[in-house]
């Protein structure tokens, strides 16, 4: 195997950093990925050299900004493999898609007496906009349980469906247990029982790990944050079938959007000009633009390989700490490993590590039903990154030891 | 910042492993939720105040070892009091772990002090303030606190 951990953690000025004389181990990148030097690089030459605003005017400054956005939205078509990157909607982030959708396709389509259909497993991202439609159109929740392991209980799903489900909302990777869900499986099975379903698939844990086919996963919407990707935050996308987004009345009104304004009727652009009012932020899609290009230089089979062996590394060293478990063993997941110690609060053990110079998360990870589910209040969280290395891993090993040896005493 | 493991003394340890005052009062004259939306942190007080005196408080609820601790001990430190002294002493502590506690101005916090080095740990001040200020709530007749 040729790939070089050494020679990709050159690329991200962070993880050279010391926090309190200690060498940073950054673990927290389901949180947010670092971003490599060359979108660092990318915006700083948006801000430097290209700065105005898009889709204005006649300027060539303008034209220019223009266009490198507009490639940015086709590096992303191209990443997600749609039909058209008309089928690319810019947006802030997951959440923002997420209520984009609910909003607007939500408030056309789900009536009430109809059912949503989600899983234990969601961010709280994808519960609480459907829960906010469910309540103002009276509509229902219905749930896909997850089982010990950490995978949805798949037998369940065609009864929880039923002919008044309109919508099967739910996430690629879960952001707790690392499960990767069989999401081409899922729609598949989900569609043949109910043809007219519409599908939503929550990729914000996803797209840094395993590569994403919209049209061969036959997914409806597919969301996710740039800063998930090594790119910057502020950016997401919601990506939508053409066919669907047409239909969608628009979600926020203002200048960008529109064909034409007078005081009798307004026309709209069409999409997915017609979801963006208002000054996009432009310098973060051009940073999530490069950061894909970033990452399709790296290999993805490599890239998989490195991340898995250093999720088994991790998890059979942290397993022998006395009074250890972890949460969410499925025999399909990506490089992120909740768990929690009898005896031993997760937040206690966040500011330890912190003191050790390693980043991880401590907390209910925005999941608290699924939190309810295993019945914990919290649990500690790393996450694992193609620029992780095995000094990383034996770092939080060896420091939870220790923090656990303190508590137990 | 100083050493989190100096601020997890002996004492804090264990009274997160053994909590004074666990449980709840059914026939309580004062009681207060406390919330730490962040964390998820949540803890139930229930007193008996009679004659201005804290006959008797409890704690029950979930939270890490600093808000753990912080409950388990400020019911040790209240137990007997005058609510005005209880008051005198939720003053004292909130200003002990911000790092703004005198001697002369707040008084005596006996063991409490241990507390001190939370001042250090920016984020985990909540943790050691929420029992207090459910205290405070309970006291002043509203049934909620929240740190946030």
């Amino acid at each position: 195997m040729n790939y070089q951990v050494s020679e990709i953690r050159k690329d991200f000025p962070l993880l050279d950093k010391s926090f309190h004389d200690k060498p940073l181990h950054y673990l927290d990148s389901a949180v947010s990925g670092q971003m490599p030097l060359s979108v660092i690089e990318r915006i700083r030459q948006y801000e430097m050299h290209e700065h105005t605003n898009v889709h204005r005017g006649v300027s060539t400054l303008s034209q220019e900004a223009t266009d490198h956005f507009e490639a940015a939205r086709t590096n992303v078509a191209k990443f997600l493999n749609t039909a058209s990157s008309k089928e690319i909607v810019w947006t802030r982030g997951t959440t923002e898609s997420i209520n984009l959708v609910a909003q607007t396709w939500g408030r056309q389509n789900i009536k009430q007496g109809d059912e949503i259909c989600l899983t234990e497993m969601e961010h709280h991202a994808n519960i609480v906009p459907w829960q906010m439609l469910a309540e103002s159109v009276g509509a229902s929740l219905k749930i896909i349980p997850v089982d010990d392991r950490g995978e949805l209980c798949l037998e369940e799903l065609s009864k929880v469906l039923s002919p008044k489900t309109k919508l099967l909302a739910l996430t690629h990777v879960s952001n707790v247990l690392g499960t990767i869900n069989p999401i081409k499986q899922i729609i598949s099975m989900a569609k043949q029982q109910i043809p007219s379903l519409t599908v939503l698939v929550d990729g914000a844990q996803a797209v840094a790990h395993i590569p994403v086919d919209v049209r061969d996963l036959d997914v409806d919407f597919y969301v996710f944050s740039g800063h998930k990707l090594s790119g910057p935050t502020g950016i997401g996308i919601l990506y939508g079938r053409e066919a669907l987004l047409e239909a969608m009345p628009p979600w926020h009104g203002g200048g960008n959007m529109i064909l034409s304004v007078s005081w009798n009727k307004t026309t709209y652009m069409a999409s997915p000009g017609k979801f963006e009012a208002g000054t996009p932020p432009i310098a973060a899609a051009i940073g999530l633009g490069e950061a894909i290009n970033y990452l399709s230089k790296l290999d993805f089979k490599e890239v998989h390989a490195h991340e898995q062996k250093l999720l088994k590394r991790a998890s059979e060293g942290l397993k022998k700490i006395p009074g250890l478990r972890i949460l969410g063993e499925s025999s399909e997941k990506v490089s992120v490993i909740s768990f929690v110690v009898e005896g031993v609060h997760p937040h206690d053990l966040g500011t330890l590590l912190d003191h050790e110079g390693i980043v991880i998360r401590a907390g209910h990870h925005c999941a608290q039903p699924l939190m309810e589910r295993y019945k914990v209040p919290a649990t500690t969280r790393a996450s694992l990154a193609y620029y992780n290395n095995e000094a990383d891993v034996d770092a939080l090993i060896e420091s939870t030891r220790k923090s656990v040896e303190m508590f137990h005493g | 910042m100083g050493n989190p493991r100096e601020i997890y003394q002996q004492v804090i340890l264990e009274h997160n492993k053994k909590p004074r005052n666990f449980g709840k009062i059914d026939d309580c004259t004062h009681q207060a939720e406390g919330h730490n939306p962040l964390c998820g942190d949540q803890l139930h007080l229930t007193l008996i105040v009679k004659d201005e005196v804290i006959q008797d408080i409890q704690f029950e609820g979930h939270g890490c070892a600093i808000d753990v601790s912080s409950a388990s001990l400020m019911t040790t430190a209240v137990k007997g009091k005058k609510v005005e002294e209880a008051l005198k002493l939720i003053h004292g502590f909130r200003a002990l772990v911000r790092g703004e506690w005198s001697l002369s101005k707040h008084g005596e916090l006996g063991k409490l002090v241990v507390f001190e080095g939370v001042k250090d740990l920016p984020v985990r001040v909540k943790c050691a303030v929420l029992p207090w200020a459910t205290l405070q709530s309970a006291l002043n007749g509203s049934s909620i606190a929240s740190t946030e």
